[in-house]
């Protein structure tokens, strides 16, 4: 595959062609913060998070769908671009409920991390109290749609991974949400094969295990990380 | 016909105190009521959240007694997964709580209360706090807030964080005690010890001069509740609840935590958005209990270690059964104190404390789920009803500071009669510093209770049996 040469952040990188710009910054130790991309994972650009600024191009462009190109010039801080940050994440915070002092991920939550390192030390905008509920039937896992972000990782992981397909989003807007199989209690789903994978794969603490209390959660994304490596190198399948 | 002196929640002032007086025809003072404000409804806010959140929501309640209810919370969990939780786990929860005890006992005894009994009455309000004991006795304040500190140092090492640690948990509690924190607290207890003797010195001398608040300030009839052993020894954490009356008789005894509502019941006034909770085969405003230090003092038999119960001794022959004076709340307090230092050097040689058999692992397998413990003020219930998944349906809190709400009133009306004697409605100056000690006998657990730098903000107002305001006043 040809090398493209580009430029990020003033610097000078190569990268694979059909690499995007997140793997190349992240290839060359530049860090440009994200949420609904997951390592192992295709990326949907969801969040919004991992915004850059492209020379030449007036719209700011998602680093985990947009392709490296050969010459192209990319900023990924600058004063609009931490500004545009904040205010995702302030959104993101105003749609759901979140009372991080009492979550299960407390202290582990991307979004809560996120939060803190961009600097938002509070939301402008009026928050929406919505009034979504806990789903506690499956037998193992427990959901709180209070807390979840739409990064659909969890769908992904479930479908790519898993394979199950148990996970899907439904409703539109402030109304979209997660669900399982037809929009039915996840401990009565038949497809789901109880692997976990999606609470693992989740970034906030919307999905957890059963009983966890307070800051409890903590996640292994090593695990999908390997299922993937493996799968792709195929290191589970011998040669005869 | 009465008339009344009101601090009104209505036109309440923020983090003020409101107090009521209400005088007869003749002007003497005939009731008086402390209205607390500072209840959240938290019981509808948990409605719907899984139990397991609820050890660190319940702690938000109140920021004075976070453990105290992350404690009972946890206890609530255990009964709804109908587990027995593994005894080092038990254990650690006792170190917890009586680090609890400690340090709020001591922030109460050096902090709030003192200032008041050792620089006087009199003393202007800006020097009559804990700054104006620094300049009285630096060395005697200094201990206090080591003592205080010590308290929290247990917290902190068991529990990572000294405010709002979510380390009890339904079915145990997260981790065990290291070597590094048993020795650090080991290497604090003397010093602890030594303040705690020198508190009990001084405190003896305050009874000696203070022969008339003991008498006003608090003195009357009433039950006391408490948890109490089997065997009738004082208790913090476990055990069941005993009622006795003022003779000190026993009227109820060994009652399931559960079994709570049979005995307790809450009537509700209008004038306080906390419930009054009274002894239900009583009746209200009859069946009035206290809790907290002194309740626990006059409910049980004996502390359970030698050095506190040599002093229990002495305390019990304050009273003819029970002691029956808020006042001695603060000398309760102090045996409370050297009780728990007492327990905690026991527990420091017990190798179960660093276990990591620390968690009973459970569904959901009872519907309803009571769990209480000894706050430092006095008993707290948390009963949960879920559903199958464990989502909370109904949450009731019966909290220390509202169990003694009636034993306020009374206590507040008892020191206002010795002011307000069928005068023209004025509300004399002395009068508020005992009304305000008289509060801060019971170490309510209001936000306005804890202004350590000055006096506690109060509002209060006199009415006449027609509804009349005849005097008001604001102070801090
Ligand atoms: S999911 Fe993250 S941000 Fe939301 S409440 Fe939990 S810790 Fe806070
Ligand atoms: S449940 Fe978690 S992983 Fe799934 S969409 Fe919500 S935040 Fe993302
Ligand atoms: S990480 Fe790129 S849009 Fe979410």
């Amino acid at each position: 595959m040809a090398a493209k040469t580009l430029t990020i952040d003033g610097r000078q990188i190569t990268a694979e062609e059909g690499a995007t710009v997140l793997q190349a910054a992240s290839e060359a130790g530049i860090n440009i913060p994200t949420l609904c991309h997951l390592e192992g994972l295709y990326d949907v650009g969801a969040c919004r998070l991992c915004l850059i600024e492209v020379a030449g191009v007036p719209k700011l462009l998602p680093a985990c769908t947009t392709k490296v190109a050969e010459g192209i010039e990319i900023k990924t801080d600058s004063e609009r671009l931490r500004k545009y940050r904040r205010m995702t994440l302030e959104l993101l915070f105003a749609e759901r409920n979140h009372v991080c002092a009492a979550c299960v991920s407390n202290g582990s939550c991307e979004l809560q991390t996120l939060a803190c390192s961009q600097g938002m030390d509070h939301v402008r905008y009026d928050y929406l109290f919505p009034k979504w509920n806990v789903d506690p039937t499956h037998e193992l896992f427990g959901m709180d749609h209070n807390r979840c972000v739409l990064c659909t990782r969890c769908v992904r992981v479930c479908w790519h991974i898993e394979g199950a397909g148990t996970k899907n989003v439904a409703g539109r807007g402030t109304k979209a949400h997660i669900i399982t199989d037809l929009n039915m209690p996840w401990g009565d789903s038949d497809s789901c094969t109880k692997c976990g994978k999606c609470v693992q794969a989740c970034p906030t603490g919307a999905l957890f295990h059963k009983g966890a209390t307070v800051a409890e959660m903590r996640r292994d994304r090593s695990r999908l990380e390997f299922l993937v490596t493996a799968r792709e190198k195929k290191e589970w399948i011998t040669a005869d | 016909m009465s008339k009344r002196i009101v601090i009104d929640p209505v036109t309440r002032i923020e983090g003020h105190a409101k107090i009521s007086i209400f005088v007869d025809a003749s002007g003497n003072v005939a009731a008086a009521e402390f209205h607390v404000v500072e209840f959240r409804g938290f019981e509808k806010f948990c409605e719907g959240r899984p139990y397991t959140e609820m050890p660190a929501i319940t702690q938000r309640i109140c920021g004075i007694c976070p453990i105290s209810h992350t404690l009972a919370s946890a206890k609530a969990g255990d009964a709804l997964m109908a587990v027995r939780i593994p005894p080092a786990a038990d254990k650690l929860r006792r170190l917890l709580n009586l680090g609890q005890i400690v340090q709020s006992h001591a922030l109460s005894f050096f902090h709030l209360s003192a200032p008041d009994f050792l620089l006087g009455w009199e003393t202007a309000p800006a020097q009559r706090n804990v700054f104006g004991l620094i300049s009285a006795n630096a060395g005697l304040a200094r201990a206090g807030i080591r003592l205080r500190q010590f308290g929290q140092e247990i917290i902190e090492i068991l529990a990572g964080q000294k405010i709002h640690p979510a380390w009890a948990v339904p079915g145990g509690v997260r981790s065990p005690l290291s070597q590094e924190g048993r020795e650090r607290i080991r290497a604090w207890l003397p010093e602890a010890f030594a303040t705690t003797q020198v508190a009990f010195d001084l405190w003896k001398k305050t009874m000696e001069t203070h022969q008339r608040e003991i008498q006003i300030f608090g003195n009357f009839p009433s039950l006391f509740m408490g948890l109490v052993a089997p065997d009738g020894t004082w208790e913090h954490h476990g055990g069941k609840l005993r009622f006795t009356d003022s003779s000190g008789s026993i009227i109820a005894d060994q009652i399931e935590v559960s079994r709570y509502a049979e005995f307790i019941g809450e009537a509700v006034q209008n004038s306080s958005y906390l419930k009054s909770p009274y002894y239900l085969p009583l009746g209200f405003p009859a069946g009035i209990y206290r809790v907290g230090p002194l309740a626990r003092l006059n409910v049980c038999e004996q502390m359970g270690v030698p050095k506190a119960d040599a002093e229990l001794k002495q305390f019990k022959k304050l009273g003819c059964g029970a002691v029956t004076s808020s006042f001695l709340y603060h000398y309760a307090r102090l045996i409370e104190i050297l009780a728990a230092l007492e327990y905690i050097e026991r527990s420091l040689d017990d190798a179960e404390l660093s276990s990591d058999c620390l968690r009973a692992d459970a569904g959901i397998n009872s519907l309803r789920g009571v769990g209480a413990s000894e706050a430092p003020r006095g008993t707290l219930f948390h009963d949960y009803t879920v559903d199958r998944n464990g989502l909370l349906q109904k949450v009731n809190l019966i909290v220390s500071t509202g169990q003694n709400n009636l034993a306020m009133n009374q206590t507040v009306a008892q020191i206002a009669r010795h002011y307000v004697k069928g005068g023209a409605g004025a509300i004399p100056e002395p009068m508020l510093n005992r009304i305000e000690h008289g509060i801060r006998c019971y170490d309510p657990c209001l936000s306005c209770s804890t202004h350590a730098v000055g006096q506690m903000p109060l509002h209060v107002r006199l009415i006449a049996p027609d509804g009349k305001v005849l005097g008001e006043v604001t102070r801090g």
